[in-house]
Order: C-alpha cells, then sequence, then structure tokens
C-alpha cells in the first residue's frame, strides 16, 4: 500500500480537525489530508476508497474544494457492494451537481441500478436521481421512473413519486405522462406514497393544466376522503405528533386543495364540509395543530368564496394575532399579508393589534407588521397610520429606522390627501431620521415645495424652526438650505402666513446663520455645501444688509481642497464682485419644477431602450474627448443643435457650466452617488429636463421620441436666467453661458443668425448600410461642426450591437454622443441617429476628413464594414 | 420544492451538517452560511424562530448547543418546518441515543443516510420513524 495515502483514519482526521485552534491550522490538515487523498485516487487506491470518500465529504462540508473526488464517486457507484454504492451515491449527491459533466457518465450506472434485483439499490438510485437528475438524464431515464411508480415496495413507489417531480419540472412535456399514475397514488394507504404522491399531484396542477382540469374532476372527492380520513384517523403512534396523526399529510393534503379550488366553485363547494370541520376541531394548544390551521386558513382564503369559512379564517388569525407565541404572531402577520388581498375590512379590524407588532422587538415580526401595515393603509386611514408611524419612529431602533422611514415616505407621497400635509410629514421623518431618507424622497419633497407656491413661506418657516430642533439629519439640512436659498425673504418678511402657524422672528442675519452653520458643520459633505454656496450667492443678492457677510464665507472657500467647492466659491465671488447689474437676475428665484417631469423620470422611462442605450454608450470606444475637458466646445454645438442626442451631454455640460463636478467619490468620502449628485444640483437649478445619468436620460429622451425640443428647454431656462430675451434661444443662449465661464461682458449675437447651412451628404453607402451626415454649425464658432448621423438598414435581417466607430486626421477633435439606438430594423423601416462633433483646429487650410467603421451582428454573426468620408462640404 | 437547505450549526457557528437541494458554488455556500449562522445565533430564546434572508426564509430551532437551520421558499409552512426539525431530532435521537454533536460528526454519513430518507429534492418523503431507520439498521446489521 502506498505509505501516502490516507494515513489516518476518517475519525482521526475529524479528531484532528476538531484540534486546530485556528483556521490557519485547519487549512493546514485538510490541505494535508487532500494530498493524501489525490495521491489515493492517482493511485486507484481500491481498498480506502470508500473512507477517502467519507473524508471528503467532510472536508466539503467545512467549504473546502473537493472536485478531485468526483471521479471516485463514479467508481464507487459502478462497484457491485451496497455500502460501497451508498457512500458512493452519497458522496454524488453532496459533490456533484447537475452542471458537472461528470453527470453524463453516472446516466448509466443509474439506470442500471434502477432495474437493480435489489430494492434498496434502486430506491439509492432513485434517490440520487431525484435529487441530481438534468434534463437529459430526465428524458433517458423517465421510462424507468414511470415503471417504479408501480413497484410493489411502498418504499420504492413514495420515490419515484418525489423524482417524478423532479423529472416534471426538469422536461415539463413529460407531465402528460405522470397524471394517471399520480392519481393512483391517491388511493394508497401507506402514508410515505400519500405524501409524497399529493406532492406529485400538487407539481403536476402547477406545470400542466391538463393535470390541473384532470385532477379537479377526478380527484377532488377522493381527496377530500383522504382528508377526512386522516383527521379522524384513529390513534397512529408511529406518526403521531401531539395527538394528531401525520400533520405533513394533512398540510399536503391541504395545499393541494387549494390548487384544485382556486378558481373552481364546484371543486370549492366539494371541500368546504371538510375545510370547516378542520378549522374547527383541530386543536391549537400544539404548534403540529397550529400548522394545520395556518395552512388551512391560508386554503379558505384562496379557494372561491364562502363567507361562512372566510368568517372561521379571519377569527383563527385574529386568535393567532393576540397569542403569546412569537411564532404564532409571526405567521397570522404573514397569513393577514394574503388575506388582505380578498378580503381588506376583515384585516382592517386588527388594525391596532398589527400596529403594535410594529412596535415589537422582535426584527422579523417588525418587518412583516410594517409591510401590513404597508398593504392597509388607505385614503381614509392614512393619517393616523402614518401618525402612529412617525411616533414610532422616534424610539424605533437605529437597523429598523431605514425600513421604516422609506415605508412612511412612500405611504405619505401616495395617500397625501393635501399638500401641506404632506409637507409637514415628510419635514417629521426628516427631523427624526433625515439620514435614512433616499435622495429621490427629498428631490421629490423639493419638486412639491417649488410647486406650492402659497406653502413656500409656511414651509420655509417651519423648516427654520425643523432645523433649530434637528441639525444633525444631513438631508434635513439640505432641504432647509435650499429653501432658505429660495425663499430666504419670506422667512424674514413671514410672507404667506397660515392661520395654524405661530408668528416667528427672523432677521436676515438669522437666516444666514443657518447656511453658514450647515457649510461649516464637520458632518456636511460635499453636496449640502456645494448647496450651501448656491444658496449663500442666492441670498447675498436677497439680503443686501448681510452681502459683505455672505462674500466673506464664500472667500473662505476659495482655498477649499475639494475642487467642486474651490471652483463655486471663486466663480460666485466674481459674480458679486464684478457682476453686480446682472446678479439679480441670474440668481432670481427658480422656475416651478415641473411635478410630471419628475414623476415620470422616477418612474422610470422604459427599461428596453434604457439597457440598449447603456450598450450603445458603453461600445463607444472613440468618445475621445472628455465632455469636461472642452465643456465650451459642448456648449456651443449643443445650442444650435436640434437632434434628441446631445440630451445627454447636456447633462455633462450643464454639469460643466454649474462647476457640479461631483464626480469625485474619492474625494467627497460620502454616500452620496455622483449621478445621484448632479442630479440633485440640476433640480437645484431649476433644469426642467431629466438628464439624471447620462444613460437613462438618453432613453428618456428616446423613449419620447418626438421630443426633440426637449434638450433646448436647458438653455432656454439658462438664458432665462440671465438674458431677458428667451426668444434668441439657440443663438444667444450660448453667450451669456460663456460669460458665466469666462467672465466677458455679455456678447449677444445678432439674434436669428442660425450660421450658414451645409448640404446633407450621403457619407456611406453599401448594399447593406446607408449612412447620412447632417451638418450644423455654431455661429461664432467656424470650427467646430455638428453632424448627425443617420444610419439606414438596407438589407431584409435586423442589426443588432450596432457600433458605429470613427478616426479623424489629429488636426480635428473628435467627440462621439450615445447612438440612440443599438439595434437597426430591416428594410429601412427605422433608422438609429448618432451625433458627432469635430472641431478643425485648422479650419480654412485643410478640409475634414473620417475614416469610420461600422460593426453589428446579423442573426447573430458579426459583420464589420469599413470606409472613408471624403466628400464633406467646403468649408467644414 | 419547499426545502432549500438543512444546516446543522454548533453554537461556536461551525457547521456540522450541510445539505442544499438547489446548486451553489462553494463560496455562495460559505457567504450564505456564515450571513445567516449569524443572523441566528445573534436572535434571543423569545424571538420568533423565523428569519427573512436574502429571497429565503430560514426556520431554525435550538437544541441543546446544535442549532437546526431549515432554508425554505417563502409559500412553506413555517410552522410545519419546526414540527419537520423536531421530527428530524427525534429521528436522529432514536438511532444514536440522545443524539450530540460529536454523534453527527463523527457519523456524518449515517446522517446524511437519514436525511436521504426523510427528504428528497426539498420535499418530504417519510414521517414514520421506524421507517426512515429501517434502511440503516439493515446496512448496520450488514457491515
Amino acid at each position: 500500500m502506498n505509505p501516502f495515502s490516507s494515513g489516518t483514519r476518517l475519525r482521526d482526521m475529524i479528531r484532528a480537525i476538531r484540534a486546530c485552534k485556528t483556521a490557519a491550522e485547519e487549512r493546514a490538515v485538510v490541505r494535508k489530508e487532500c494530498a493524501a487523498i489525490r495521491a489515493a485516487v492517482s493511485e486507484n487506491d481500491q481498498d480506502y476508497r470508500h473512507r477517502n470518500l467519507a473524508k471528503l465529504m467532510f472536508i466539503h462540508m467545512l467549504g473546502y474544494p473537493t472536485h478531485f473526488g468526483q471521479m471516485e464517486c463514479l467508481k464507487l457507484i459502478a462497484s457491485s457492494g451496497f455500502p460501497e454504492k451508498r457512500i458512493g451515491y452519497l458522496g454524488l449527491m453532496l459533490l456533484l451537481d447537475e452542471r458537472q459533466e461528470v453527470l453524463m457518465l453516472v446516466t448509466n450506472s443509474l439506470k442500471q441500478d434502477l432495474n437493480h434485483s435489489n430494492q434498496y439499490i434502486v430506491g439509492l438510485a432513485l434517490c440520487a436521481l431525484g435529487n441530481i437528475c438534468s434534463a437529459e438524464m430526465a428524458r433517458d431515464l423517465a421510462p424507468e421512473v414511470e415503471r417504479l411508480l408501480q413497484f410493489r415496495d411502498p418504499n420504492i413507489r413514495k420515490k419515484a413519486a418525489l423524482c417524478s417531480i423532479r423529472i416534471i419540472k426538469k422536461v415539463p412535456d413529460l407531465a402528460e405522462n405522470f397524471i394517471s399514475p399520480a392519481a393512483a397514488l391517491l388511493k394508497e394507504k401507506h402514508h410515505g406514497v400519500l405524501i409524497t404522491g399529493v406532492q406529485l399531484c400538487t407539481d403536476l396542477c402547477k406545470i400542466s393544466t391538463e393535470a390541473l382540469e384532470y385532477f379537479r374532476k377526478r380527484c377532488t372527492e377522493s381527496l377530500v376522503k383522504v382528508l377526512r380520513d386522516a383527521v379522524n384517523s384513529p390513534y397512529a403512534p408511529e406518526y403521531d405528533i401531539a395527538g394528531i396523526t401525520d400533520p405533513f399529510l394533512h398540510i399536503r393534503l391541504l395545499k393541494l386543495l387549494r390548487v384544485l379550488g382556486q378558481g373552481d366553485a364546484d371543486a370549492s363547494d366539494c371541500m368546504n364540509d371538510i375545510l370547516a370541520q378542520v378549522a374547527t376541531k383541530t386543536e391549537s394548544n400544539k404548534n403540529a395543530g397550529n400548522a394545520i390551521l395556518y395552512e388551512c386558513v391560508e386554503t379558505i382564503m384562496s379557494i372561491e368564496e364562502n363567507s361562512g369559512l372566510r368568517v372561521l379564517a379571519i377569527n383563527i388569525l385574529g386568535r393567532f394575532l393576540s397569542n403569546r407565541d412569537n411564532n404564532i404572531r409571526y405567521v397570522a402577520l404573514n397569513m393577514l399579508m394574503k388575506a388582505v388581498l380578498v378580503d381588506a375590512q376583515a384585516v382592517q379590524r386588527h388594525r391596532a393589534t398589527i400596529l403594535e407588532c410594529v412596535k415589537d422587538s422582535d426584527a422579523s415580526i417588525k418587518k412583516r407588521a410594517l409591510e401590513l401595515v404597508f398593504l392597509l393603509v388607505n385614503d381614509s386611514n392614512v393619517k393616523p397610520l402614518t401618525k402612529e408611524l412617525i411616533d414610532y419612529l422616534e424610539v424605533s431602533d437605529q437597523e429598523f429606522k431605514g425600513d421604516l422611514t422609506a415605508k412612511i415616505c412612500s405611504i405619505v407621497e401616495k395617500f397625501s390627501p393635501e399638500k401641506v400635509w404632506y409637507i409637514d410629514q415628510m419635514l417629521k421623518v426628516l427631523t427624526e431620521a433625515g439620514n435614512f431618507v433616499k435622495d429621490e424622497v427629498w428631490h421629490g419633497l423639493i419638486v412639491v415645495i417649488s410647486n406650492a407656491s402659497d406653502l413656500h413661506g409656511y414651509t420655509v418657516r417651519s423648516l427654520y424652526r425643523a432645523f433649530q430642533i434637528s441639525s444633525e439629519q444631513e438631508i434635513l439640512v439640505r432641504v432647509v438650505v435650499w429653501c432658505i436659498g429660495e425663499y430666504g425673504e419670506m422667512l424674514v418678511n413671514g410672507i404667506g402666513m397660515l392661520d395654524k402657524e405661530d408668528p416667528i422672528t427672523v432677521t436676515e442675519s438669522d437666516a444666514v446663520d443657518v447656511v453658514e452653520i450647515a457649510i461649516k458643520r464637520h458632518t456636511s459633505d460635499i453636496t449640502t455645501r456645494a448647496m450651501c454656496l448656491v444658496a449663500l450667492l442666492k441670498l447675498s443678492s436677497r439680503f443686501p444688509s448681510c452681502s459683505a457677510r455672505i462674500k466673506e464665507i464664500i472667500n473662505q472657500h476659495k482655498g477649499n481642497l475639494v475642487l467642486e467647492l474651490q471652483q463655486r466659491s471663486i466663480e460666485f465671488n466674481s459674480i458679486i464682485e464684478k457682476h453686480q447689474n446682472i446678479r439679480s437676475s441670474l440668481v432670481e428665484r427658480m422656475p416651478v419644477l415641473d411635478e410630471a417631469t419628475y414623476s415620470g423620470r422616477r418612474a422610470g422611462s422604459l427599461p428596453t431602450t434604457v439597457s440598449t442605450s447603456k450598450g450603445a454608450s458603453l461600445n463607444l470606444p472613440n468618445g475621445v474627448a472628455k465632455p469636461a475637458a472642452a465643456p465650451l466646445v459642448d456648449l456651443l454645438d449643443l445650442s444650435s443643435d436640434d437632434t434628441p442626442a446631445p440630451s445627454s451631454s447636456g447633462g455633462d455640460f450643464l454639469q460643466d457650466l454649474l462647476g457640479v463636478d461631483l464626480a469625485l467619490p474619492s474625494l467627497s468620502g460620502t454616500s452620496q452617488a455622483p449621478s445621484s449628485g448632479a442630479d440633485m444640483l440640476l433640480d437645484l437649478l431649476s433644469i426642467g429636463t431629466p438628464p439624471v445619468q447620462n444613460n437613462v436620460s438618453t432613453a428618456d429622451i428616446l423613449s419620447s421620441g418626438t421630443d426633440t425640443k426637449k434638450p433646448v428647454v436647458p438653455l432656454e431656462r439658462l438664458s432665462s436666467l440671465s438674458s431677458p430675451l428667451p426668444t434668441q434661444v439657440s443663438s444667444a443662449g450660448a453667450s451669456p453661458v460663456m460669460d458665466l465661464l469666462d467672465g466677458l461682458t455679455p456678447n449677444l449675437s445678432t439674434p436669428g443668425d442660425n450660421g450658414p447651412v451645409y448640404p446633407s451628404t450621403v457619407a456611406f453607402q453599401s448594399s447593406s448600410l446607408k449612412i447620412m451626415f447632417n451638418f450644423s454649425k455654431q455661429p461664432g464658432n467656424p470650427q467646430t461642426t455638428s453632424i448627425q448621423a443617420t444610419f439606414t438598414n438596407m438589407s431584409s435581417n435586423a442589426y443588432t450591437d450596432f457600433i458605429f466607430q470613427a478616426a479623424v486626421p489629429k488636426f480635428v477633435q473628435l467627440h462621439l454622443d450615445p447612438a440612440s439606438s443599438n439595434t437597426l430594423p430591416a428594410s429601412g423601416s427605422g433608422s438609429v441617429t448618432q451625433s458627432l462633433h469635430v472641431t478643425n483646429s485648422q479650419h480654412g487650410q485643410k478640409p475634414l476628413a473620417m475614416r469610420i467603421r461600422i460593426a453589428y451582428k446579423v442573426n447573430g454573426q458579426d459583420v464589420l464594414e469599413q470606409g472613408q468620408v471624403n466628400n464633406f462640404p467646403a468649408g467644414l | 420544492m419547499g426545502i432549500r437547505f438543512i444546516l446543522l450549526v454548533n453554537k461556536q457557528g461551525q457547521t456540522r451538517l450541510a445539505q442544499y437541494y438547489e446548486y451553489l458554488t462553494l463560496e455562495q455556500r460559505r457567504a450564505l452560511e456564515g450571513e445567516i449562522v449569524r443572523k441566528c445565533l445573534a436572535r434571543t430564546e423569545q424571538q420568533c424562530s423565523f428569519v427573512e434572508h436574502r429571497n429565503y426564509k430560514v426556520v431554525y430551532r435550538r437544541y441543546a448547543s446544535l442549532f437546526f437551520l431549515v432554508g425554505v421558499d417563502n409559500d412553506e409552512n413555517e410552522l410545519a418546518i419546526l414540527e419537520f426539525i423536531h421530527l428530524l431530532v427525534e429521528t436522529m435521537d432514536r438511532h444514536f441515543g440522545n443524539v450530540c454533536e460529536l454523534d453527527i460528526m463523527f457519523h456524518l454519513e449515517k446522517a446524511h443516510f437519514m436525511l436521504e430518507e426523510m427528504v428528497m429534492n426539498g420535499c418530504i418523503v417519510e414521517t414514520s420513524k421506524q421507517n426512515i431507520l429501517t434502511p440503516i439498521q439493515l446496512m448496520d446489521k450488514a457491515s
């Protein structure tokens, strides 16, 4: 015998492992054992195969890789002795899984064993097959299993029944073969066969409607009889649990009856009596009895309505709910969640008890109860329920606050009867648990506040008060700062006083105090501080008396280490110092945010377009010029461009414009996602378009399809902010923006000048694909050209994974926006567009040129086309 | 399929028996076991025996130093699973005579054989202790 192989017995190995004091020691022991077993495997050691496999199972349980033992299992299964086969099959089930190719090899052994003369070996094979069978094995071995359903020994029949479940789940087509053998099993007396037979019928019903009809018609009555026999059966010591004979069988039967009764009045009628009997007669002082009652209630609630039974069921749940045992209360809550869909009225009666459960000390019960409360809320009870939940928010433990806050916010948003109530509740939540509030929730709050023009004063005063009480909640601070920035003068002047309000005296300096505290708090993150700076800028024109102080606070951030804050500080400072004349119009109150746009964005646009556009933008290796590197280029292109695509770069550009470069997670060190930061700031500055994340926004635009005006909106707004000439949208919009960045004096170009017009050209045409280029230019920036490329599929097959790439000479800079889609429908029935921005640094000296490459898939085949575009119109 | 895994864990959190009825990779198993065991062991006697974790519901029961954890689907009858755990323990008791952690460690394969007779592919096969143990006793006699 090999001296290295399996030197230790199984027992010794286990002892050695138990004796290990550290994980490292354990690993060492396991490594040594594995090495010995590997050696034995390669030696093909027969004597210790059995023991080695037992060791491997133990090692596997500890969580170490044991794949090298897989072949050993097969060898053991192929041997003739029962003990070897036993351990071999066990090893197979534990170490292998259906994904392994090794499984193919075992099919033959299984087939032989299923036909073996020794019924125990047949049992082993059935058990293994039932646990690991794959679709191919199921097809190969289904006839054997079908035959074994009629085997003489019930212990084989029961295993064959469960094996059949695996088979029909893997290959649903085989289900019909099993319908009548399964029905036959229901007539058995052996509990094992009955319980597995019932399970098989249940699964057949789920897979095949044919089976469901069959069992409904022919077996409902006999099943009712089986259940009645089980309920009335005399004491049977082998199956007795707490005075009930085989509760597991009861439960399986009730489950099957539920499937049969659902949506069928006759079948439901047939089982009414027995359900009533189970519901009334079952002892409820032991767990086993309660398990049956629980299942019975679920069946009653699922089958066709019978008011008498429903009352019984709801009463049982009521009893459960007031039970002292936490397990029973948990299942009651669970069940009530299902019952609420059937009979909300009845569940409402238990509302008080359920609310108590939300306050339970047990996390599982709390969670269930909270979900149930959420389902119970309607227009009539939203106020008291919300009050209860918010009151509880104060005392609940930290881990639960997240869930609770999310649910409260969602209830308040969904059912709020009036705006003032909504704002009040949200303020309470922000005060209690502001740090748990998700971004979209407080963004939503700001949108609502912005729309409630009669409540601006009230809101800002309430927020001011809230801030005095709890300035530790980051999100509350943000909302406070935003509102003070916007509505600061209402706070000071007491405008829009509501009857219920207490008067409050706030000076201009008090209001600035709030923002100053917020910006100086150590816990404030970059988003909050950035918002503070914006608020200060706004206040500087609203509170002339505090202007000097505000300027000083802004100046303090000139040397901030965070680029974002530093840049804002410097830019804002220059606005205050050099541009007194335009400042007041620049920092006007934000236009009302569009609620519909916001809620539409939250609901999420078509998910399919999201994914495709994501694909398209990810697949753009040629997105050469970083948007941040050339903000002006983007900016200028954008304003003259009326294609839908720029909206995504619109997002970038606006970020650039406002210096919102929050994509510095390492710097900010907060949990705030960069994209949502941008989102917030866009909201903040009232840019009504939805360029949240580039992908999504593209999708938004695309899904709206015709809405080509949208991308212009941000500019419209911006220009209206800074210049009183909103008619000059496309041409003039850019200028004040440039001013902002450069500090130049406004340079309004002549309205109506849209630059020279260039003819469209066919840039590329092959038998399968046509590419059109449309050109537009920015007045005042002759170097830059925006090209809209339109791709048309000339063949009869759709193209997928469509990617357009372009290369330009060194003197040209190219920026590619994401394509509108990455699939191109067949026969020119649709087209994909993509915007390119080209900056020719040698404008007037050298003409544009471009090489293009198009890759796509037709019927899964990769296709690559290339070409050169030389026919650009002169003057680009 | 109701039962998705059965775990036996001692109170130090070490796995003593693990049987999965769906495929998980070794890493997934280790992660899952770690998370679930931590969650369950932290709970007190008074709290209910059910813990929701990811898309599993875990029904657990403690016997002396051993925790029995059963992961089930959401629509499984939790109370019945509690009863099933008890049946499993009684069956082991009958075979080993007052089962303890060491019995299971040193007779891991026997514990698995018992489980095999009770659960197949996540469904309960047999609820009679006598029927469960007969094949195992026969094998003991033969060897």
